[in-house]
């Protein structure tokens, strides 16, 4: 099993673990990411299959930047979570995996956390100016006040913008 | 400032670079996306890919949903083959309930997604066909393609927007003239695939448009993270119907063609032949086609018949527990993969046990392999791009969600 030999050879660096109708999830530290993904591409995850991130307000690491890995030759899936907090910046994968590329630009574009050394950070679905990060959970349904016409009440949330 | 001094600025300026848009509503670009392509003549030196035209916030929206009622959002993705959205969505959420659909309403999804798969191979290969200037395989096609949609109606009584799954089975079930029109499908079609292999497989002209053109290793292409059929064109024979079986896909024979160089010719070839192993697992379908539920038998996820409803206490309470406080989930996370049309269609759901999703991911097969147009088309002509953003499959619907 992969995560063994992870927890083997960077001891310490998986901060929880679980597994939930068979899928395997693990936590890691973002100090540790590079290094556990440099094993997991030695080790046959070579299929960076989707990145996304999830956001969870209460939290003091506000957001999981949450990784799927598929392993081509053994068909092993494999979810990588690493918590920030808000404003902190995540270690790009565009140097290992090409795929990285959008899928961080597009995690920047609708949760605003920022990938360091990613080449070309914009953003990826909205446009340049758009106001704040569509998916976190303080953006409002119908989009706010920037979308609102004045006087226009939302239809949803029982008219709050919660 | 004369019109000429204008015209020498621009030229100093930009050397003998063009900027020629392509795109957000140009035929070729299948849906409302757009390309900002750099030109030395003709020789494409850089292509900048803008999208999110069609971005209608899907996720965000999933988060104020019930599950049931993000359903029909499943079928604006690829609105090609709306019914294989469905049944990924479908299936993700059966996964993080831990329930089992009935075997007959399990045949009928993987009988209807092959379908929606050759009606969406269709469109691929007749737009990419057209594209490059060959119009009658596309006429030819697209016939099927009614044909299918037909059934499709038959069943879900939509023809595009299908919305035909339910968590935990099916919508209704076929009515007795689906299978003996399906057969007649199996047939019509088969001819009209030969048909078009007649037109294009052997024609010099479709094999100087396509060959070479977009060529890519099978190690880029992982590093991409290309699926589906792109990725068996570039020579990995990576399936999840043959790797990850779901529904009961290893128990039907079928072959997974793969390709060798990755170019638009071998993922042209790769989905005419994907279309006849798809004809084949519908045949084996019909075969086996059981009379029985194509819905659980489980009060607490599907919803009670509606004459039970109006005449049984017990039921109603089930009809309205259901619609006001929704199915009860357990909390987690269920990363759910299907074989959809363009590659690895994924669910990542995030249940917090409430009502609605907490958070629901969806892994659009088609937005790796557009991230890597530039690469592909970069020191190409521009003929080409347009041959090879054919050949992606770009359904916009899907990719900006």
């Amino acid at each position: 099993m992969v995560i063994e030999h992870i927890d083997a050879q960077i001891p310490g660096a998986i901060t929880d673990r679980h597994a939930f109708r068979g899928d395997q999830t693990i936590v890691i530290a973002k100090e540790n990411l590079l290094a556990v993904v440099d094993l997991l591409y030695c080790e046959g995850f070579q299929l960076l299959v989707d990145i996304t991130a999830v956001d969870w307000p209460e939290r003091a690491d506000r957001f999981d930047v949450v990784y799927h890995w598929l392993n081509l030759a053994s068909q092993e899936r494999l979810r990588v979570k690493v918590p920030v907090a808000d404003g902190v910046a995540v270690p790009t994968l565009t140097g290992t995996y090409k795929t990285a590329d959008w899928f961080e630009r597009e995690v920047f574009d609708l949760f605003g956390i920022r990938f360091e050394g990613h080449p070309d950070l914009r953003r990826l679905l909205t446009w340049e100016d758009f106001p704040g990060h569509a998916l976190r959970k303080d953006f409002p349904l119908d989009g706010g006040d920037a979308f609102c016409m004045e006087g226009c009440t939302a239809p949803y949330n029982n008219g709050s913008r919660g | 400032m004369t019109m000429e001094s204008i015209a020498m600025t621009r030229q100093m300026l930009d050397g003998d670079k063009m900027i020629v848009n392509m795109g957000p509503s140009h035929p070729t670009t299948h849906g409302t996306l757009r390309i900002v392509l750099e030109l030395e003549g003709e020789t494409i030196t850089k292509a900048t890919p803008e999208m999110g035209y069609l971005h209608r916030g899907v996720e965000k929206l999933a988060e104020s949903l019930s599950y049931q009622q993000f359903i029909p959002l499943t079928d604006r993705l690829n609105y090609c083959s709306a019914i294989m959205n469905n049944v990924g969505y479908a299936m993700a959420v059966e996964k993080l309930l831990g329930i089992e659909i009935p075997e007959r309403a399990r045949a009928l999804r993987v009988l209807l997604s092959e379908l929606s798969r050759v009606a969406d191979h269709i469109v691929c290969v007749g737009v990419n066909a057209v594209d490059i200037g060959a119009f009658t395989a596309f006429l030819y096609l697209f016939k099927q393609r009614e044909s299918a949609y037909d059934l499709f109606e038959l069943a879900a009584g939509q023809r595009l927007h299908t919305s035909f799954t339910r968590i935990g089975g099916l919508y209704r079930d076929v009515p007795e003239s689906f299978v003996p029109k399906t057969e007649q499908f199996l047939v019509e079609c088969s001819a009209a695939i030969d048909e078009l292999e007649r037109l294009l497989t052997h024609n010099p002209i479709w094999h100087d448009r396509t060959k070479g053109i977009g060529a890519i290793s099978a190690e880029d292409a992982v590093n991409w993270g290309w699926t589906g059929p792109s990725l068996r064109a570039a020579g990995v024979p990576q399936d999840l119907r043959k790797a990850q079986p779901y529904m009961g896909y290893e128990t039907y024979d079928f072959d997974i063609p793969i390709g060798t160089t990755g170019d638009v010719f071998d993922r042209y070839i790769v989905r005419v032949e994907e279309m006849r192993q798809s004809l084949r697992i519908i045949r084996q379908v019909l075969d086996r086609l059981e009379p029985g539920p194509v819905m659980i038998d489980d009060p607490k996820v599907a919803l009670p018949p509606k004459e039970k409803v109006y005449t049984r206490m017990e039921s109603l309470i089930h009809h309205f527990k259901l619609v006001m406080h929704g199915m009860e989930m357990p909390v987690g996370e269920v990363y759910s993969a299907t074989e959809a049309a363009n590659g690895e269609l994924g669910f990542y759901i995030v249940s917090d046990g409430g009502k609605n999703p907490y958070r629901i991911r969806v892994r659009p097969p088609c937005l790796p392999i557009f991230s890597s147009f530039e690469s592909q088309v970069k020191g190409g002509l521009i003929a080409d791009a347009v041959a090879v953003l054919g050949a992606m499959n770009i359904i916009a619907g899907e990719l900006d969600r």
